[in-house]
C-alpha cells in the first residue's frame, strides 16, 4: 500500500522547521513504523538527500529510546505500545499521517524528530535509587515483602522513561515519570529511609528543567506505553506534601 | 594435546572455591586516599558497565562513562525478558554454587574456563541481594519471600525474575546505582558518544577517542585504565533479536590495537522468534521459549505444501523433533531446534511467506487444557505476536524460526578480566570467558553484573596499585595520532559518495552470515563465505553512500562506520568456524557429527580457546590458543533421544 507522510523537518536546534510531505509505496501490512520510516529513508538516502533523523534502538518496546507524535498523538492512536510497536496494517491506503517530535521546553530539539531527554537522568541522579553501595546488602530474602506491595512496585517500575507523558501533557509536566519512580520506592521496604528526601530532591529537580506542574488533564496515562496510572502522580504529591514536614 | 598454550589466563593456585577468596586476599589495594587520583573509563552503560561505573565511583575512583544512547538506561540490558540465575538454594531442591558451576560448564560444552565459571557461581548470590536491596521488584511469594522459576530446562529452580522485564529491572537497578554516583560527582556521564579508537601508550590502555553523535566532533579522554563493557555482536547477521544500534565497534578497534579476539564464531541462535516477513525488516522479536513447552513444532511433510495449516491433515504434517527426539521432543536444547528448523527449511518445507518457517502448534494442547489454560500461560506472548504478525494464534498455529541473540565470543580475558592489552579490560557480553560454547538462559545478566559489581572492583585495583600508571594527558602524540587515523577514516567513508547504503551492504553481509556461518557450518560453505564477504567490502568502500555532513547528527554514518567493521568480524568469524573442525555449544559442523546426526565434540584436538592475533592491514590474522583443563566437570557428551 500507499501512505503519505507529512514529517517535521528541522536542521538544527536553532534552525527553522517545517512539515514536508513525503510518500512511502509498496508499505507491507506487516512492516512496523518504524521500518516504514527506514524505507522512507532508504530512498532520500538513494537520492543522496539527507535522511530523516529518528531514534529508536530496541524496536520491541521496553528501551524507551523511540517516540514520535503520530497524528498528534504521542507514539500514536493505538495507545498501550511505544512507537517502535506500531504496524503498518492498523493503517489503509493512501492515508496521510503526520510525524512530529516530542516537544517540551525541557526537551531540547536536536534535529527533526530527535530531543534531548537528559532532563529525566538529571531528576533521576537526585533520587531515583536507594543509596546502598555494592556489597552492603544483606541476604535477600532476610527482609520479606508482601507480594501484593511488590506487585505495586512492579506497574510503577515499567516506566520506561520514554517521555510520551511530557510529550502528552498541556503543561509539559514529568509528573508521571517521577511519580512512577517515587512510588515504587514508596511501596518496597527499601525505599523507605530516603522517602522523604527522594520525593522532596526529585520533585524540585523535575520543577528546576523547566516541566509544568500537573493539572489532572490525565493526558499521560492515556499515551503511557506502559500503562502507567495517574494515581503516582497522586501519590508523588502525597510523598512531597509530607516531605515538607518531615525531619529530614 | 601436544600443543602448548600460548596465552596465559593467570588462574590463581589452589582449590577450585578457594581461588577467588585467596586471590581477593592477594591483590593489591589502592588506598583510599589515592583512588580519586585515578582515572577510569567505562565505555557501555549496560548491566556490566553500568554496575562497574557505579561501583568504582562508589569506591572513590574518578570514572567517566560514555554510551550512545542519549541515556544509560537504555542499554540493550534493558530488553532481556526471562531472569537472571543465582546459587541461593532457596527452594530446598538441591541446587548449590558447585551446581551452578557444574550446570554452566556443562552447558558451554567444555569450552568455557573452569576457575571463572566458579567465580561467577559463587558471587552469584551477592547479585541478587544487591540488586533487592537496591528496590529491584523481584517477583514474591504469598509469604514475602522471593520466587523461583526454573528456565532452560534446568532441573533446579534458580532463576529470579520481574515478570518478562527482568533485564530492564536490574538495568534500572544499576543506572539508578550510576546516577547517584554522577550526582556525587564520582562519576561523569558522556551519551551519546561512540568510542572509535582505543589509545595505547608504552603498550597501556590509556585513552579512548569517541565521537559526539550530535555534533560530529571527534573527542579525547585519558585514564589510568580502560573497561569495555560493549555487548555482543550478534547484529553481524543483520536480522537479530539484538537493538538496532548494537554493535561491536568498540571491541573490534581494540582488537586491531592489540586485544585478542577469542572465539569468535562460538554463537547463540534463539529457536523461538517471529520470523521475518520481508526484505525490510529491521529486527526480530523473541519470544520466550515456554511456548515450546506446549506448542508442537510442525512443517509438513510434502515439499511446496502450500495449503492453509488448518488443511494439512495429520498424516501429512511432520512434528520433526518429535519422531527424531522422543525422549526431549518440542523441548530439545536451543542449538538443536535452531539447527532442525533450519534444516527442514532447506528441504524446501518451511512455511510463511519466504519458506523460513516452521510452525508452532497449540491446537492440540487448547483441545486438551481449554483456552483459558493456555491464556494464562502465554496470553501475553500471544498478544504480541497477534499484534506483530496479525494471526491469531488461538485460530492458527504461530510461526517461529532462529535468530541471532547473543555472542559467547568476544576479547579474550584472563582472570582479571584484562585483555592481551595491559590496562584495557573487558566485562560482560564483550569478553569470553564464562560460557564457552553455549550460554544458558538466564545467565548472561548474571555474569554482567558478577563483572561489573563483584569482580572488576577488585581487579582493577590490583592492576593499578601494582602498575602504578603514569600520568598521561590527551596532548601525547598517541591521542594525536589516532584521532587523526579516526578522522581519516570518517573522511574517507564520506568521501566515497556511491549509491549503495550502508544497510544494503548490511543485510547482504547478514544474509550470507546466517547461511554460511549461522546454524550449521561446513567447510565449503566457509570458504564461500571468505570468498564472498571481502567481495560485499570492496563493493562497500566503492559504492558507499553517505548523504549529509560528518560534522553533525547522522546516522548514516554511524551505521557506515559499524558496517565496516562488521565486515571484518564476519571473516574472521568465518576462520574461526572453519579451522574449529568440530561441533560443540553452538557451532556446528556439519562434518562432525555422529551417525545419528548430532554434534560431536573433539577433546583431543579442540578442547581451548581459539584466541586470534590482528596482525595488521591485509595480513592474515594468527590464531593462538588457550587451552583449557577440566579437572571438576568431566568432559561427556550430551544426548537428547
Amino acid at each position: 500500500m500507499k501512505v503519505n507522510l507529512k514529517i517535521w523537518r528541522q536542521a538544527g536546534p536553532d534552525a527553522p522547521g517545517k512539515l514536508v510531505d513525503y510518500t512511502v509505496e509498496n508499505v507491507d501490512p506487516s512492516q512496523s513504523f518504524l521500518e516504514m520510516l527506514d524505507s522512507l529513508n532508504e530512498q532520500l538516502v538513494k537520492k543522496g538527500e539527507v535522511p530523516v533523523a529518528f531514534e529508536s534502538d530496541c524496536r520491541e518496546g521496553i528501551c524507551g529510546n523511540c517516540g514520535l507524535v503520530i497524528n498528534g498523538i504521542a507514539h500514536g492512536e493505538k495507545g498501550g505500545c511505544t512507537t517502535c510497536e506500531i504496524r503498518m496494517r492498523q493503517y489503509k491506503e493512501g492515508d496521510t499521517i503526520t510525524v512530529e517530535p516530542f516537544r517540551a521546553k525541557a526537551f531540547p530539539l536536536i534535529k527533526d524528530l530527535v530531543v534531548n531527554r537528559s532532563a529525566f537522568d538529571r531528576i533521576m541522579s537526585k533520587g531515583g535509587y536507594v543509596a546502598v553501595n555494592a556489597g552492603s546488602a544483606q541476604d535477600a530474602n532476610s527482609q520479606l515483602i508482601h507480594r501484593d506491595l511488590a506487585e505495586e512496585a512492579m506497574d510503577a517500575a515499567a516506566c520506561i522513561g520514554c517521555g510520551a507523558c511530557v510529550a502528552a501533557c498541556p503543561n509539559a509536566s514529568a509528573s508521571l515519570f517521577v511519580g512512577a519512580k517515587i512510588s515504587q520506592f514508596t511501596w518496597l521496604p527499601q525505599g523507605q529511609i530516603e522517602r522523604s528526601t527522594r520525593a522532596k530532591k526529585m520533585v524540585t529537580q523535575m520543577d528546576s528543567e523547566g516541566f509544568g506542574d500537573c493539572s489532572n488533564h490525565a493526558e499521560c496515562e492515556a499515551v503511557c506505553p506502559k500503562e502507567i496510572s495517574i494515581a503516582n502522580i497522586s501519590r508523588m504529591r502525597r510523598e512531597f506534601t509530607k516531605s515538607l514536614f518531615a525531619r529530614n | 594435546m601436544t600443543k602448548k598454550p600460548t596465552l596465559d589466563a593467570k588462574i590463581p593456585e589452589g582449590a577450585i572455591d578457594e581461588k577467588w577468596t585467596k586471590h581477593k586476599f592477594n591483590m593489591k589495594l589502592v588506598n583510599p586516599a589515592n583512588k580519586r587520583k585515578h582515572d577510569v573509563i567505562v565505555v557501555g552503560s549496560g548491566l556490566a558497565g553500568a554496575s562497574a561505573a557505579a561501583s568504582l565511583g562508589e569506591l572513590g575512583y574518578n570514572v567517566k562513562c560514555f554510551c550512545i544512547q542519549d541515556s544509560p538506561r537504555r542499554a540493550h540490558s534493558v530488553a532481556a525478558q526471562g531472569g537472571i540465575n543465582a546459587a541461593k538454594n532457596y527452594q530446598n531442591d538441591g541446587d548449590s554454587v558447585h551446581r551452578l558451576f557444574y550446570d554452566t560448564v556443562k552447558g558451554g560444552d567444555f569450552r568455557s574456563r573452569e576457575a571463572n565459571v566458579h567465580r561467577l557461581a559463587e558471587v552469584s548470590n551477592s547479585i541478587i541481594d544487591q540488586c533487592v536491596a537496591q528496590g529491584v521488584p523481584f517477583a514474591r511469594e504469598y509469604g514475602g519471600t522471593l520466587s523461583n522459576r526454573s528456565f532452560g530446562g534446568a532441573q533446579v529452580s534458580r532463576t529470579f525474575y520481574a515478570r518478562g522485564q527482568t533485564g530492564q529491572q536490574l538495568l534500572l537497578g544499576a543506572y539508578g546505582s550510576l546516577m547517584r554516583q554522577v550526582d556525587e560527582g564520582t562519576v561523569e556521564m558522556f551519551p551519546r558518544r561512540e568510542m572509535l579508537d582505543l589509545v595505547v601508550v608504552d603498550g597501556k590502555a590509556r585513552g579512548i577517542i569517541v565521537r559526539n553523535l550530535v555534533s560530529g566532533e571527534l573527542e579525547e579522554y585519558a585514564a589510568d585504565a580502560v573497561l569495555l563493557c560493549t555487548g555482543g555482536y550478534s547484529t553481524v547477521f543483520y536480522l537479530s533479536t539484538n537493538a538496532v544500534n548494537c554493535n561491536p565497534t568498540a571491541a573490534w578497534r581494540c582488537y586491531k590495537k592489540g586485544a585478542h579476539f577469542a572465539n569468535p564464531c562460538f554463537t547463540q541462535i534463539h529457536p523461538t522468534c517471529i520470523p521475518r516477513f520481508g526484505e525490510t525488516q529491521s529486527k526480530l522479536t523473541l519470544m520466550s521459549e515456554s511456548l515450546r513447552n506446549d506448542g508442537r513444532v510442525w512443517v509438513p511433510k510434502r515439499k511446496g505444501d502450500d495449503r492453509k495449516p488448518i488443511d494439512i491433515p495429520e498424516a501429512e504434517r511432520d512434528y520433526y523433533l518429535e519422531t527424531k527426539y522422543p525422549a526431549f521432543g518440542n523441548l530439545v536444547p536451543r542449538d538443536i531446534a535452531s539447527r532442525n528448523a533450519e534444516d527442514v527449511c532447506k528441504q524446501g518445507r518451511g512455511v510463511g511467506p519466504t519458506g523460513y518457517a516452521v510452525y508452532l502448534d497449540f491446537a492440540e494442547a487448547i483441545n486438551r487444557l481449554g483456552k483459558d489454560v493456555i491464556a494464562s500461560r502465554y496470553g501475553n506472548l500471544f498478544a504480541m505476536y497477534h499484534e506483530i504478525t496479525g494471526d491469531d494464534p488461538y485460530e492458527t498455529p504461530m510461526m517461529i524460526y532462529p535468530a541471532p541473540h547473543y555472542t559467547m565470543g568476544g576479547l579474550w580475558v584472563d582472570y582479571n578480566l584484562m585483555t592481551t592489552i595491559e590496562g584495557l579490560f573487558a566485562l560482560g557480553e564483550a569478553n569470553f570467558s564464562d560460557h564457552g560454547a553455549n550460554r544458558l538462559g538466564a545467565s548472561a545478566l548474571m555474569q554482567g553484573l558478577a563483572d561489573g559489581y563483584f569482580v572488576i572492583p577488585y581487579t582493577l585495583g590490583n592492576y593499578l596499585a601494582t602498575e602504578k600508571p603514569a600520568p598521561v594527558n590527551t596532548n601525547a602524540p598517541e591521542f594525536t595520532e589516532a584521532r587523526k587515523q579516526v578522522s581519516q577514516n570518517i573522511k574517507d567513508l564520506m568521501n566515497i559518495k556511491g549509491k549503495t547504503t550502508a544497510d544494503e551492504i548490511h543485510r547482504q553481509l547478514g544474509d550470507i552470515m546466517i547461511d554460511k556461518v549461522g546454524m550449521s557450518r561446513s567447510e565449503a560453505g566457509l570458504k564461500e563465505a571468505l570468498e564472498k564477504i571481502p567481495e560485499i567490502r570492496k563493493k562497500f568502500y566503492e559504492d558507499l553512500c553517505i548523504p549529509g555532513d560528518a560534522s553533525d547528527y547522522n546516522k548514516e554514518l554511524e551505521k557506515a562506520a559499524r558496517v565496516a567493521d562488521f565486515l571484518e568480524l564476519g571473516e574472521l568469524m568465518a576462520r574461526d568456524a572453519l579451522e574449529r573442525k568440530e561441533s560443540c555449544g553452538g557451532h556446528f559442523r556439519v562434518e562432525s557429527q555422529d551417525e545419528e546426526g548430532e554434534a560431536k565434540r573433539d577433546d583431543e584436538n579442540f578442547c581451548h580457546g581459539a584466541v586470534w592475533k590482528y596482525n595488521g592491514e591485509g595480513k592474515e590474522p594468527e590464531r593462538l590458543i588457550e587451552e583449557l583443563h577440566y579437572e571438576h566437570v568431566l568432559p561427556s557428551n550430551r544426548s537428547y533421544k
